[in-house]
């Protein structure tokens, strides 16, 4: 009888895991759990800007006129984009592509950077606008101390969001530079994965503040 | 545990396509006077987006029961943080 040598456990195996898979599973669990704080996190601020609507409704109406609806939309069709490259170097590593995964990676990094941007230009005409909460603020057509409350969930929620996105151009690099140094293949990309996960959240975050932000009264 | 299922491309695009044009719908319905419903369509139409998001992009569709747990979790806590507030402030000052 032949004696077989004993298989070496992948190298991304971590000591205290049966297998990759169960790996896989705790660290996207992991994620999940994460993400469900995220969510409860950004929910007490929706749970605020619902409070304030309620018994504000002209005068939100009338601030979330001034936002800049076009930006705003733009900026929705590029984190939805954003969201597709994203799984699109998922679905790299999955198959163990790595050219792709970095490609794919790169495609969400510059749509992210292009989000910020807008929101950038955004804030600056905002504050020309005298629509930064605060001692310049001021507003025609409405209860300027409710204005004032839309705006400041408006610099709160979209504040939070875009350090959120920092956070993630950030982790974008992070997961680059372990995909070019080869750390990932078919049996193991569970950071690209997570990295997915994240990102998608994000996106989630101003799929919701889009409407409620930029849309609530356009027609009048 | 799960083993990994693999979404084809074809439905990561077509998934794509839906949220450009319900991102474009939302825009299109904001601009019409439906009275008191103009927030619910807007938000009718975030949560399909981010229902689509959930389960094909965040593979939730394929994720195991644990992770679909956890997603329901998570909708029933914020449900109960959205709903309960709101039943407080919208039942003051009724006489």
């Amino acid at each position: 009888m032949t004696s077989q040598a004993a298989v070496a456990p992948p190298r991304a195996l971590q000591h205290h895991f049966d297998s990759l898979e169960q790996q896989r599973d705790v660290a996207t669990l992991g994620m999940w759990i994460f993400l469900v704080t995220e969510a409860l996190f950004f929910g007490g601020l929706f749970t605020a800007y619902l409070v304030y609507r309620s018994m504000y409704p002209h005068a939100f109406a009338v601030a979330s006129e001034h936002t800049l609806i076009a930006l705003g939309a733009a900026n929705t069709a590029i984190l939805i984009t954003s969201s597709l490259t994203m799984a699109l170097a998922v679905h790299a590593a999955q198959e163990g592509n790595q050219k792709s995964i970095i490609r794919f990676l790169v495609f969400t990094f510059l749509l992210g950077t292009a989000f910020l941007v807008l929101k950038g230009v955004e804030y600056t005409v905002d504050m020309r606008d005298h629509l930064l909460p605060g001692a310049n603020f001021a507003i025609a057509g409405a209860n300027p101390g409710h204005a004032e409350i839309f705006f400041s969930l408006y610099f709160i929620m979209t504040g939070l969001h875009a350090i959120h996105m920092i956070v993630g151009l950030s982790l974008l690099v992070v997961i680059m530079y372990m995909t070019s140094k080869g750390r990932f293949s078919k049996e193991y990309h569970a950071p690209v994965e997570v990295m997915g996960l994240y990102w998608h959240f994000v996106d989630i975050i101003w799929i919701f503040l889009f409407p409620l932000l930029y849309l609530i009264d356009r027609h009048k | 545990m799960t083993s990994e299922h693999i979404v084809p491309k074809s439905t990561y695009y077509a998934i794509f396509i839906i949220l450009l044009v319900m991102t474009y719908t939302t825009v299109q319905v904001a601009y019409f006077d439906l009275g008191p419903w103009n927030p619910v369509a807007a938000l009718v139409i975030a949560f399909f987006k981010a229902s689509l998001v959930v389960l094909f992009f965040m593979h939730g569709k394929y994720s195991s029961k644990l992770i679909k747990l956890v997603i329901l979790g998570a909708l029933f806590w914020l449900g109960i943080m959205l709903s309960f507030t709101m039943m407080d402030y919208l039942t003051r000052f009724m006489g």
